[in-house]
């Protein structure tokens, strides 16, 4: 059994139970400078651990990327 | 000689001239630029991670060295901006914001109606609010009661290139409002950049004029000398403009050539 869940906008699947903590060491995404969303909602750095992701949450993760 | 230094959310900063981080050549050439400009303020857009992650444009610029400013390019309204602030924040990259509420994807033009709306809820929250705005008197001044550190009226469109397209309404913003007046947009060449200042302006934000030069590095020495020598002009006091001329020797003691 897995839940699916959106991350940047692409479908993944992932075991239930994932947190937002869980998700960006799956990831690989480096910490410094990112920010998350869930379903709309900031995800304050220090709940990563206590966010569990369900069926069709939409979750945003982002850094700073080149712009004017 | 004497001048003040720039001061934005309580922060002070000896440059004026503000530079971005997108479409440079590579990343080497970007920090070399942003060594060369002299800058003390680097613009950011806050974006969706690329997955796998991977390279960070952070790799390249020295956070304690440089004011991160993240923007909110791309929003088209005052809801999406607000949320790409508080991002922003929880990102970590601090509550100076320039803030952009498109309006149009053509021309790029700010829509003023949600940037007011946007600026007035995240002055509130705490934020310093740099707001890109048209080079329009009445809403610099909308934009200052409502809370913003500072307003940024467009010299002609981003990445146009065009230069200052409407100097007189630059110089009746300055003054219409206590803030400082930084241009942003339009700059295309060094005169440009010195124009906005030679004016009065308290700073120049630009990212295309630099990073699409042939020589971008070359370009972001030219702007700081720019904008430096611009503000100088400004400060100096510049002579009136007259129709005729005014000789410059004396017209007393020539020697007579007459036979």
């Amino acid at each position: 059994m897995s839940v699916t869940i959106n991350v940047n906008g692409k479908p993944m699947d992932v075991e239930p139970g994932l947190t937002v903590e869980g998700l960006l060491t799956l990831l690989n995404v480096k910490r410094d400078y990112t920010a998350v969303a869930v379903n709309r909602e900031i995800t304050p750095k220090a709940t990563y651990a206590a966010v569990t992701l369900h069926e069709g949450d939409k979750v945003e993760i982002v850094r700073p990327m080149g712009g004017g | 000689m004497w001048d003040t230094n720039l001061v934005l959310g309580g922060k002070e900063f000896t440059s004026r001239l503000i530079v971005g981080t997108g479409k440079y050549a590579s990343m080497d050439v970007m920090r070399e630029a942003h060594e060369a400009s002299g800058t003390e303020i680097i613009t950011v857009a806050v974006r969706r991670v690329s997955l796998p992650s991977g390279e960070s444009i952070l790799d390249y610029i020295d956070t304690k060295r440089y004011t991160l400013l993240p923007n909110t390019a791309g929003c088209y309204s005052a809801d999406e901006a607000i949320r790409t602030c508080y991002l922003a924040r929880e990102a970590g990259l601090g509550e100076m914001v320039k803030l952009e509420v498109i309006g149009d994807q053509r021309t790029l033009f700010p829509d003023v109606m949600g940037l007011l709306e946007a600026t007035r809820t995240l002055a509130r929250e705490g934020f310093t609010v740099m707001p890109y705005t048209n080079d329009d008197p009445i809403m610099a001044k909308k934009l200052q009661d409502a809370g913003a550190a500072c307003v940024m009226p467009l010299g002609a469109p981003i990445g146009s290139g065009l230069g200052i397209r409407n100097p007189y309404n630059i110089k009746i913003i300055l003054e219409s409002v206590t803030v400082p007046v930084i241009v942003d947009a339009g700059v295309g060449t060094a005169s440009d950049a010195a124009i906005a200042m030679e004016l009065g302006c308290d700073g120049v934000l630009m990212n295309t004029a630099i990073a699409g030069a042939k020589d971008a590095v070359a370009m972001a020495k030219a702007m700081k000398l720019a904008v430096e020598g611009g503000r100088l002009a400004y400060k100096a006091g510049r002579i009136g403009k007259k129709l005729y001329a005014t000789a410059s020797s004396p017209l007393e003691g020539l020697p007579d050539w007459t036979s």
